[in-house]
């Protein structure tokens, strides 16, 4: 048999990080201002780009 | 748009010229299709009220892209099957049914038009903004601008979308163009992001502090945790629309033109949502404050901020880019519709009425078209009239989160229909009516009861009255947003019905075949189940003609041509009219009119046997077995491959060892007859003539003592040899001092140096650790090596050596001598039987050639090595080893 496919499967446990880093409870986590500007805008951006970011790492990257 | 006209025209060309443009990064760029005017102009207008939850849209697509391997695989089963719309792929999945395909074709209508009227008013509204300062009008009153751009778009998707009849149904040159407005819409709207955030405020962080400021603004800049659920199923919702649009379905699965795109795709696509959407909150914010106190639409502050500043240039760019967003859905969901109405309503009814005598005509591939193109017409026309209709109703405002509801209804057939084969048409056609029902009673109608077209009864009191039936708080279901609220139900009904009545009923024959194919695509590399899968008999004339029909002839000669090729065959004329050749017309003509309608129009002219459901499951069956076997059948192979081997080598070893006694018994032979051959000759002597005088007798008589002694000590040798060899020596171990035991040699050998006068000394480690080893088995070593020794240096000015050394793992223990030394080939051979140093031929032996391969054996047995060092005139020195114990 062969085994299933590992890149995709990297990007299905990416998937499955972004289910709860992108929804509530952990929403409610960032609170008022981080350095000078709305910290839920300054977190829900920097969870996507990084997620964005690791799935670039992941889908381009060698096997 | 003229420029759009030119990049779907060259993108045309070039797959025309078989070089298609269509690149990783195309693709991708091409699913931003996504982002309508609804994104461009409406996220604005959701930030104002909701906040960042408008985010929730696009984060869904970014998660589902992750499953990649659920949307490979929607690609691969679509690409096997010719699979060209959401509709036909449904159809497929249960058994080729017309009733799916019609079922799902009427719910993506009914949910989508509207979107597409959306779409229009979003044209219309923003070319209001753009000209209303003015107040010109540059039409003749009789022409309304939006309908001369729903006309205008209708153009453009009949000329680039049903250019031709293609079997695999792609648009090289839309897609092109798509992708080309993506980029477009992007620029103009992170433009105009700048302009607002930069150039008319200070910045993120003064807009923000401005906001923060301000009484009721200050709420949108933080997240409310009461508003978990909604997030949870926003998310869900785009998650599921991004693949089940009919847009998005067309562009990421039909018009996929190589699955490692969707590698690209995978992150440049949600790059692409992160990048649109960083300015949307800013540019709402900014509306709000700018225009606090005056009247305004948030809906359009990407055009009227700009306008403020007197910034008409990039008004304009905005205004372009609007467009461009409106003009992608547009055409790609009238393309996307129309394929799915012409294949899944209008020709199986064209083909069952036969009033038309469609049956009989010749060449249908123009009537295809012309229904496509009549499809269009008709698609754009009723989203015109929705739009004039419902104008500034609540109707079309909310229908973006509507229609991805309505779609959402597809999601428990797909992933069911992939991943499950138990699913049955019937559960699918249940799941999907009631899931369409609910969605219609407690959004849709709703929607239409806000816009005040019907009567508010139903929403407000319950349907007759009924409390538990109020169509936004069914069953008292209250608390939730009518998206959410709706989603919950429908999506409960949907799936409930879906798995139990797919649990209770049986499927057909055609539909377990297919769920086989399905949900085993990546297995059914092979086409033996699928040619057994469907028995009976066709004519090729007949079969070509149905090509010739739907296709039109020259596309269809050269598909077939094509497929004799595949086959090995020069002429398509040849082909065997078989199962395989039947299942290649039916894709075929599946792409050009549907799996439902192919099926039937094949069933038409081809005589098929019923196979049964139970004759299907056993093939099937038996296919899944015979891989089982076939795999267990390759391991037994390589067990008996792997015998063989170890056969073959146990019986070359056995060869060689019985070579090997061969040799020993003629060089034994020879060995005893040499002494016995002296012993007898003098014995004869003495024997025959008893005249001999007294000296010479005695003499002799010397000589046959030696001889005998020698041939008593070669016959004890072989004797212990072949003990050893078998296996049979006894051996006492116990714990033994090596240097004790090489100092006994010494002395006891002492005489036989003293008598050739050469010098023995022992070199000797004051502590040498005790070994596991056989004492007299040990001694008997040191005595041979010993008396090699001995033997072979030079009386006189010979001198031997012996030094015992306590090494880390071992006891090492070294005879050296000065004799004549050992060439070193002569160093490999004295170790085997019989082989003796020096020149045999000349030299009288002097020894039995056992001693040393015996000693081997003994120090082998005890794991330690025995070898020597010499090279010629250099003396040898003999080393053996001996380990020492293993610590515990």
């Amino acid at each position: 048999m062969k085994r299933a496919n590992p890149r995709r499967q990297r990007l299905a446990a990416l998937g499955l990080l972004g289910i709860p880093l992108l929804s509530f409870p952990l929403l409610s986590l960032p609170q008022g201002e981080w350095a000078g500007l709305p910290a839920p805008f300054l977190y829900l951006f920097g969870a996507w780009a990084l997620l964005v970011g690791l799935a670039a790492v992941v889908a381009e990257g060698r096997d | 748009m003229g420029l759009l006209f030119a990049v779907a025209r060259f993108g045309d060309a070039r797959a025309d010229a078989g070089r298609s443009i269509i690149t990783a990064n195309v693709y991708a760029l091409s699913l931003a299709v996504y982002c309508t005017s609804w994104t461009f102009y409406g996220s604005v207008g959701r930030a104002t009220s909701g906040g960042l939850s408008f985010l929730t849209i696009y984060i869904g697509p970014t998660l589902m892209l992750l499953f990649a391997g659920v949307i490979v695989k929607m690609i691969r089963i679509a690409k096997t099957q010719r699979l060209t719309s959401i509709a036909d792929f449904i159809a497929a999945r249960y058994g080729k049914s017309q009733l799916l395909a019609g079922l799902v074709t009427v719910i993506a209508v009914i949910g989508v038009v509207p979107y597409i009227a959306l779409q229009l008013k979003a044209v219309a509204a923003s070319l209001d903004v753009l000209l209303g300062g003015q107040g010109t009008n540059f039409l003749p009153a009789m022409f309304d601008s939006t309908l001369v751009i729903a006309a205008l778009l209708a153009l453009f998707t009949i000329l680039f979308g049903t250019r031709h009849l293609d079997a695999t149904e792609r648009h090289e040159g839309m897609v092109a163009a798509v992708a080309f407005e993506s980029v477009v819409k992007l620029i103009a709207f992170v433009a105009v992001g700048l302009f607002v955030t930069y150039g008319m405020f200070g910045g993120f962080a003064e807009l923000f502090q401005r906001t923060a400021a301000t009484p009721g603004l200050e709420r949108l800049l933080q997240l409310d945790s009461a508003k978990a659920g909604t997030w949870a199923a926003l998310i869900l919702l785009s998650g599921l629309a991004i693949i089940f649009l009919p847009r998005q379905f067309q562009i990421i699965v039909v018009e996929n033109v190589d699955e490692s795109h969707l590698r690209r795709a995978v992150w440049l696509f949600p790059l692409y949502l992160v990048l649109i959407n960083i300015f949307v909150l800013p540019l709402a914010l900014g509306g709000l404050l700018h225009f606090q106190g005056q009247p305004f639409n948030p809906d359009t502050f990407v055009l009227t901020l700009p306008l403020a500043r007197g910034a008409e240039t990039l008004a304009l760019l905005v205004f372009i880019g609007g467009l461009s967003a409106a003009t992608g859905m547009v055409i790609v969901e009238t393309i996307a519709l129309s394929t799915m109405i012409c294949n899944d309503l209008v020709m199986p009814w064209l083909l069952r009425s036969r009033r038309f005598g469609v049956a009989e005509r010749e060449d249908l591939s123009g009537l295809l078209l012309g229904i496509r193109r009549v499809a269009i017409v008709a698609i754009l026309l009723l989203g015109y009239i929705y739009f004039r209709a419902a104008g500034e109703a609540y109707a079309l405002v909310g229908i973006g989160l509507i229609s991805f509801a309505a779609v959402a209804q597809f999601a428990p057939a797909m992933f069911g229909g992939m991943y499950w084969k138990q699913g049955t048409r019937a559960g699918a056609v249940a799941g999907l009516l009631g899931g369409f029902a609910v969605w219609l009673y407690t959004l849709l109608l709703p929607s239409f009861a806000k816009s005040g077209w019907i009567d508010k009864g139903f929403v407000e009191h319950g349907l007759f009255g009924i409390g538990a039936l109020k169509a936004q708080a069914l069953f008292g279901l209250a608390g939730l947003d009518e998206i959410s609220h709706s989603l919950w139900w429908s999506l409960f009904v949907n799936i409930g019905l879906y798995v139990g009545v797919s649990l209770w009923s049986r499927p057909d024959a055609v539909e377990a075949g297919q769920a086989e194919r399905f949900v085993d695509v990546f297995k059914h590399a092979g086409r033996g189940t699928d040619a057994r899968l469907w028995r009976g008999t066709a004519s090729a004339e007949e079969l070509v003609g149905l090509l010739d029909r739907f296709l039109g002839r020259p596309r269809a000669r050269q598909q077939l041509a094509n497929y004799a090729a595949g086959r090995g065959l020069d002429d398509w004329r040849s082909l065997p009219v078989d199962a395989e050749f039947v299942r290649f017309a039916e894709t075929q003509l599946s792409g050009a009119i549907g799996s439902a309608s192919a099926r039937v129009m094949v069933a038409s002219v081809a005589k098929e046997e019923d196979l049964g459901l139970d004759e299907v499951l056993d093939i099937l069956d038996e296919a899944t077995q015979v891989r089982a076997y076939s795999r267990e059948l390759e391991a037994k192979q390589h067990e008996l491959e792997a015998a063989t081997a170890e056969l073959r080598e146990a019986n070359e070893r056995l060869r060689e060892l019985d070579r090997m006694k061969d040799d020993f018994i003629s060089t034994v032979t020879h060995e005893l007859r040499t002494p016995l051959t002296s012993i007898r000759a003098l014995s004869e002597m003495l024997h025959e003539d008893p005249e001999i005088d007294i000296d010479d007798r005695t003499r002799f008589l010397g000589i046959i003592v030696n001889e005998a002694e020698r041939l008593t000590r070669l016959i004890n040798q072989i004797l212990d040899m072949a003990k050893l060899e078998s296996g049979r020596a006894e051996w006492t171990t116990s714990e033994v001092d090596v240097a004790a035991i090489v100092r006994e040699a010494m002395d006891s050998l002492g005489q036989l140096f003293r008598d050739k006068n050469v010098a023995l000394e022992g070199e000797i480690a004051d502590s040498v650790p005790v070994v596991l080893a056989d004492r007299d088995r040990l001694t008997q070593v040191m005595i041979n090596l010993l008396s090699n020794a001995v033997k072979f240096v030079p009386g006189g000015s010979g001198r031997v050596k012996v030094r015992v050394v306590a090494g880390e793992r071992a006891v090492r223990v070294e005879v050296i001598d000065n004799g004549p030394g050992l060439t070193p080939e002569e160093c490999v051979v004295i170790f085997e039987k019989f082989r003796q140093g020096g020149n045999t031929m000349t030299d009288k032996p002097q020894g039995t050639g056992l001693g040393l391969p015996i000693s081997r054996q003994i120090v082998e047995y005890f794991g330690g090595n025995l070898w020597v060092e010499s090279s010629p005139g250099a003396g040898a020195t003999f080393v053996f080893t001996v380990p020492l114990p293993a610590h515990e």
